[in-house]
């Protein structure tokens, strides 16, 4: 009789540090990170102008074969200046192509943006309506896509890609690609 | 006076929602029935953006282009949910108000009832176990001879 009393004494107190616990989770995860229904589908196709090989233009399926990278970008964009250090760290570095897509962006202000801060694409391509970026679910950017050799997307980064990400979950994921 | 104010209010109101149509009134004039079904479609979905406002009353850049995607789709003859599916593969279940039921949803769908069939069989156990116990213990034999041993000493 007595135990069965103890129980239900701390029966509160269990239901109350499974409450903190559960928030103690759920609150640290960020709301803005929404899974992308396209990881592990194939890299939606397109074909858009380049934004300093006048006249050329680019589709994924140059790619096909290798691991790429797809950086979502734009001029206007402030976590892009956040991003762009540690980018251009890994143009210098690795020999991964890394191609930007300017979203949304004026092809004047995405140059001069290059031209100021340094350009570690291998290319960009412009996206001047969105439209790609609404294929590939953008909407927030910076956002960066790995596309594995058979043009499959592997992993989406929302928001910028810090130090941290790159050295513990993107370099180790394009290592493993490329094997 | 208090008519003088709802007249006033009325005023007030049809001023703010000219202005805030003024922005918008451009493709509500080009196909009402096309701009309609927009709407609708477009309350059913989240702006990933602000995420707490629906795609049909977002401001944000990416919800207008989306709305624009979903006009063109109408236009095209596309079924509504043709055009959710088309959301839904790009920006996943999130963007749906209403999650559709399948494993990874069932908690969310049917935790409340879990929590609630919880709650009442808690409440059925203290409720019969309240019932299988006396409001009073009676005394044990110590005990009587204690309060009567208290009470004949009473002066």
């Amino acid at each position: 009789m007595s135990k069965r009393f103890n129980l239900w004494f701390i029966l509160p107190l269990a239901v109350f540090v499974g409450l903190v616990a559960f928030f103690a989770v759920g609150l640290q995860r960020d709301p803005h990170l929404v899974p992308s229904p396209l990881i592990d589908r194939p890299a939606p196709n397109f074909l858009l102008p380049q934004l300093e090989a006048q006249g050329k233009s680019f589709s994924p399926a140059t790619y096909h074969g290798q691991v790429w990278l797809l950086n979502v970008w734009a001029s206007w964009c402030v976590s892009c200046r956040e991003e762009h250090p540690v980018l251009l760290k890994f143009s210098r570095e690795q020999h991964i192509p890394l191609v930007g897509l300017d979203y949304k962006d004026q092809a004047a202000d995405a140059q001069h943006w290059l031209d100021n801060y340094g350009n570690p694409y291998t290319l960009t391509a412009v996206d001047a309506d969105g439209r790609v970026g609404i294929d590939y679910g953008v909407y927030g950017v910076p956002e960066t896509y790995i596309i594995d050799k058979a043009g499959i997307i592997r992993y989406k980064q929302i928001g910028p890609i810090t130090p941290e990400s790159l050295q513990q979950v993107i370099l180790p994921l394009l290592r493993e690609l490329q094997k | 006076m208090k008519n003088l104010i709802r007249v006033l209010m009325v005023l007030l109101g049809l001023g703010l929602s000219w202005a805030t149509l003024a922005g918008e009134a451009k493709p509500l004039a080009e196909d009402p029935v096309v701009e309609q079904r927009m709407i609708k479609i477009a309350e059913e979905m989240r702006c990933l953006v602000c995420q707490n406002e629906s795609l049909a009353g977002s401001h944000a850049d990416l919800a207008e282009d989306l709305r624009q995607e979903i006009r063109e789709q109408i236009r095209q003859g596309k079924s509504n949910q043709e055009v959710m599916d088309f959301m839904v593969t790009r920006y996943g279940d999130f963007v749906r108000y209403r999650p559709p039921v399948k494993p990874t949803t069932w908690l969310l769908w049917f935790g409340p009832f879990l929590l609630l069939a919880l709650g009442l069989a808690v409440l059925a156990g203290v409720l019969r176990h309240r019932a299988r116990t006396p409001a009073t213990e009676p005394l044990s034999a110590e005990q009587k001879q204690h309060a009567e041993a208290l009470l004949r000493d009473q002066p």
